[in-house]
This record gives C-alpha cells, sequence and structure tokens, in this order.
C-alpha cells in the first residue's frame, strides 16, 4: 500500500500544529467540494516570516496528513521561501503517489498558504 | 439469484482488470455497465440507419425514425403507460427535471405557490426548483427526512395540507440511502390538494418494476445510462393532459407549429419539448437496454439485489466499526448501502479498495442535505445490479478489513 503509508497514517492520527490560534495575523478557510475537506489555517507573522503556523478541520488521511507535514515545514521560513514550495515539492513530501482524483486533497493546504501569502 | 455467470459473460467491461485486479464493479447507482448488445447497437445504428428524424423524405430518414419511435414503444411499455406520445427524450434526468421545473414553472406556478420536494433529494431534483423559483416566484420547500432516510409523514401530510403546495417533487428511490419511498401513502394527499406529483425515477426505474399507473403519478423523470443503456439519452413522461397545457423548455427546430420572426406556435408533444436533433442512436440502444432488462423480468432484477443486499448488510454488521447510514433492514429498501468506518474518510476507503479493483463510490453523493442528516460531510456506497455477486460482496468485506489494518482501527 504505496499511497497510505505510515508517516501519512501517523500524520492523520496526530496531525502537527492542530488548533485554533489565537492573535493570529492572517487566516484562510479552504474547502474541497468532492470530497467535503474542510481546512481553517492560522498564521502569525513577525515581518516576512511565518513565526507560527496552525490549523483545524477535518477530511481524508491525505489532505489531513498533508495539512500537518506543510505546517511542520513552513514555520520558522520566510514568506519568498513558502512560496518557493512547489505542487512537486508537497508529493515530495509526502513521499507517496496521489491519483489525480486525490490530488486536490493533497494540494489543499499547500493552495490555502499560497492564498495567504501570495503578495 | 439470477444467471450472474451468464449475464457477466455479455458485459465486456467486466472481463477487464482495474489495479492488476479483476473489476468489482458497485458504482452502479452512479452509471451502470453496457451490456454487449447495448455497445453494438450504437454501431450497428451508424452502420445501417443514421439520419435525422422527422425530417427527410427519403426511406433512410423513414427508417431511422421508425427506430427512434420504436424506443419511445419500449420505454412507454416498460414503465406501465400506453402512449407513446407521452415520452420526451432529454439528455439525462437532471435535464428532464430542469425541463419540468421550467415549463410547469411557467405554465402553472405564480408568487405564492409553493413546490414540496424532501430534505433527502439528489441535488438533481433541488436545483432546477431553486432556479425557476428565481424567475416565476414559487418558494421551494422540504418535507423533513428520519434519520434512516425515510420521509417524515406526518411532516409531508401537514405540508401538504397547510401550504399552497401546487407541486410534489420526489425521489422514488433515494441514491444515499437506498430507501424505497412510499408513493402510495402521499398520493392521496396530493390529489386532495389537487397538487401534480413528479416522481424522479432515476434510482427506481432501473431496479424494481415500476408503473406509473400503478404510482398514480403525473409525471416520471429517469436516465438510461443508469439502466444498461448509453449516456446522453434520458427520459420523461408525462400525462398527455398535462403535457399539451405545458410551455416549451428549450427553441429550436422540431418544436414547432408554425415560426414568426417575432412568435411562434408549438408543435403537438411530444415534440414540443425536444428541440433540436435527438439523442437517435442512444434512444435506439436505451431500446435495446429496455428489452434486456425486461427479458430478465423487473421482478427478477429487484429480487436479486434485495439478496445481495441483505447478505452484503449482513456482512458489514459484522465489521466493528463499520457504521450504516440508512435503513439496516430490508424493509421498502433497494439495492444500495451507504456506510462509514469510524476514525476513516470514506474516501480513503475508496481508494483502498480501488487499489483492489474494486469501485465504490465516496463523497456526498449530490445530496448534502442528507449527509445534514447524517451529520456528515460524506459516507463509502455500494450499489448493486444484475450482474453483481456474493463474491463480490466478499471481496468488499476483505478490502474493509484492509482498510482497517492500513488505518490501525483496532476494533
Ligand atoms: C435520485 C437521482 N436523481 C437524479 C439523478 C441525476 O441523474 P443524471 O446525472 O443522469 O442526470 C441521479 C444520479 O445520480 C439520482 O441518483
Amino acid at each position: 500500500m504505496d499511497l497510505y503509508h505510515q508517516n501519512i497514517i501517523d500524520h492523520y492520527k496526530t496531525p502537527s500544529n492542530y488548533g485554533e490560534m489565537k492573535g493570529y495575523s492572517l487566516v484562510r478557510a479552504e474547502y474541497n467540494p468532492t470530497c467535503g475537506d474542510r481546512l481553517v489555517l492560522y498564521m502569525k507573522l513577525d515581518e516576512n516570516r511565518v513565526v507560527d503556523v496552525s490549523f483545524t478541520g477535518s477530511g481524508c488521511a491525505i489532505s489531513m496528513a498533508a495539512a500537518s507535514m506543510l505546517t511542520e515545514v513552513i514555520k520558522g521560513k520566510t514568506i519568498e521561501e513558502v512560496l518557493d514550495i512547489s505542487k512537486e515539492g508537497i508529493l515530495e513530501m509526502l513521499c507517496t503517489s496521489i491519483n489525480a482524483g486525490r490530488l486536490k486533497c493533497a494540494l489543499l493546504a499547500w493552495t490555502g498558504v499560497r492564498e495567504m501569502l501570495k503578495p | 439469484m439470477l444467471d450472474t455467470k451468464h449475464i457477466k459473460s455479455n458485459f465486456p467491461i467486466l472481463k477487464t482488470k482495474s489495479n492488476g485486479y479483476s473489476l468489482v464493479y458497485l458504482d452502479n447507482a452512479s452509471t451502470t455497465q453496457k451490456p454487449k448488445a447495448v455497445i453494438e447497437s450504437i454501431s450497428n445504428f451508424y452502420r445501417k440507419d443514421n439520419a435525422n428524424v422527422h425530417r427527410g423524405v427519403y426511406s433512410l430518414s423513414e427508417q431511422a425514425t421508425a427506430k427512434y419511435e420504436e424506443a419511445k414503444e419500449k420505454v412507454v411499455r416498460f414503465i406501465g403507460a400506453k402512449d407513446a406520445k407521452e415520452i420526451i427524450f432529454t439528455k439525462n434526468a437532471t435535464e428532464g427535471l430542469n425541463l419540468l421545473a421550467f415549463s410547469l414553472g411557467k405554465t402553472f406556478l405564480k408568487k405564492g405557490d409553493v413546490v414540496l420536494v424532501s430534505g433527502g433529494e439528489h441535488h438533481s431534483n433541488l436545483v432546477p426548483w431553486q432556479l425557476a423559483s428565481q424567475i416565476f416566484g414559487f418558494t421551494v420547500e422540504a418535507v423533513k427526512m428520519t434519520v434512516e432516510g425515510r420521509w417524515d409523514l406526518g411532516d409531508f401530510q401537514n405540508k401538504i395540507k397547510t401550504l399552497p403546495v401546487k407541486i410534489v417533487s420526489v425521489a422514488h428511490a433515494s441514491n444515499s440511502s437506498g430507501v424505497i419511498h412510499p408513493v402510495e401513502k402521499i398520493v392521496p394527499w396530493i390529489r386532495e390538494k389537487k397538487a401534480l406529483l413528479i416522481l424522479d425515477g432515476a434510482q427506481s426505474v432501473p431496479h424494481m418494476p415500476v408503473s406509473v399507473a400503478r404510482l398514480g403519478c403525473d409525471f416520471l423523470v429517469f436516465s438510461g445510462h443508469k439502466m444498461l443503456g448509453p449516456t446522453g439519452i434520458g427520459v420523461v413522461w408525462g400525462k398527455k393532459d398535462l403535457l399539451l397545457q405545458m410551455e416549451p423548455y428549450q427553441g429550436g427546430g422540431g418544436m414547432i407549429r408554425e415560426v414568426h420572426l417575432t412568435e411562434s406556435t408549438w408543435a403537438d408533444v411530444p415534440e414540443r419539448f425536444e428541440a433540436g436533433t435527438p439523442p437517435i442512436a442512444e434512444a435506439v440502444a436505451l431500446g435495446v437496454a429496455v428489452d434486456y432488462l425486461s427479458a430478465i423480468g423487473m421482478g427478477a432484477v429487484f429480487e436479486h439485489e434485495k439478496q445481495l443486499t441483505e447478505y452484503a448488510l449482513g456482512e458489514i454488521q459484522k465489521i466493528s466499526g463499520v457504521e450504516i447510514y440508512g435503513p439496516m433492514d430490508m424493509i421498502s429498501r433497494g439495492g444500495i448501502i451507504s456506510f462509514g468506518i469510524r476514525g476513516v474518510h470514506p474516501h480513503d476507503i475508496a481508494t483502498i479498495c480501488d487499489t483492489f479493483g474494486i469501485a465504490i463510490r465516496a463523497g456526498h453523493h449530490c445530496s448534502q442535505s442528507m449527509m445534514g442528516v447524517w451529520k456528515t460531510e460524506a459516507t463509502a456506497r455500494v450499489s448493486f445490479y444484475i450482474y453483481n455477486t456474493e463474491k463480490d460482496v466478499d471481496e468488499l468485506i476483505k478490502a474493509i478489513g484492509k482498510v482497517k489494518r492500513v488505518f490501525q482501527i483496532k476494533n
């Protein structure tokens, strides 16, 4: 079972950076109508650096694990560094093969983060 | 049960592999597979009979027209009506419901009138009414659903009695819970109110004997592709006296009597509702699908699915951590089971099933209001047809076990 390797299941079951944030600088809701995945992303910025990030929501293992991993990756990075993360980078991060039908799930958090930080 | 070995041999796609496994197709509520006879009828039509209908004076056009009309004869008999002029061919059930919402809206409805649907409709029996209500000023109201996915009959009767209901438009059978609704209970209330009854038969006509005469509805709508037919063809059956009063839905060729530059008069029915060149080859192929189902017998189709569903419900309920949405028993239900595994999203269930060549649906099944009743975003859904077997169910059960292992769901 390629898609659902242990790391994905672990992130799904015990996600990192899960929870609402008080005193955030940015917040954004993302919705994936095909799966019904819902995410709310929170970010605290200091100048152009993401000093804290968290999320809440519910959805499939792929979307939740991707959100969890992405928040780990971007914490402490500058806005430019975050925006540099490509689609392919996300797939590499998930370390799994994803069919077209589930790509939206994998990219949900990434899409939200980019929308939040886009100049 | 049906002779599934023989039936399966008629469906080329069921011999194919999916992800290295023999395809187990359990998404029949979405669309069904097609038997050879249907597939070949399409190519035969283009090889031997192709011309436009109702237009040419030449023999080939007459031949195509005769085939098209013959398909209507087959369909009208299949649903227990007599007059093929009461059959309108559309693109699918969705277009049929749009046709009714807009044509009935324009012809019969005004501000203050109510169209009553249920809280468990497919979006295609909800959104067209919302759109038409914005133009014609009527209001859409919804009957409450029970947790099993059945109509709250008290609420149904009360709403018909107390609201200015002109049209009731409801699914005959549900695509999410599998419930077959008790139409006979609501017909007397609707008659007393002098309202019209539209049945969305997308999930009933393919799976059980349906007779409009016995049901007592005014309109019935369904899709060809959910009953072994091709995509691109749907059916509206309506009582002729009503159709004759109704305004057209779309304008174009074939639906007019006389055209002047600023106004036109309408053709008779059903031509009035079939603007432009219809899906001719698809209609002919639907006729072949109807022949195929009739040869098996719709009673036998229903019985086969019933036995499979009963078996599957029993097996699924043996697995801990699995919850079934909709009825757990066999009372007034068809071959659809919605379920979930606690701690696993339905899309992950469907993805893991897919790796074993098992096609099931996951999502809201175009009925977000029903998901609301069940307090979930989505369910996994299996739906059976004539070629499914207990072995297919066994494969599904094995896959569910695998899902639980991957997600480390202990019990
Ligand atoms: C109850 C019901 N009504 C209407 C439809 C719409 O059918 P189509 O997409 O073929 O128009 C469906 C299809 O899923 C259905 O299940």
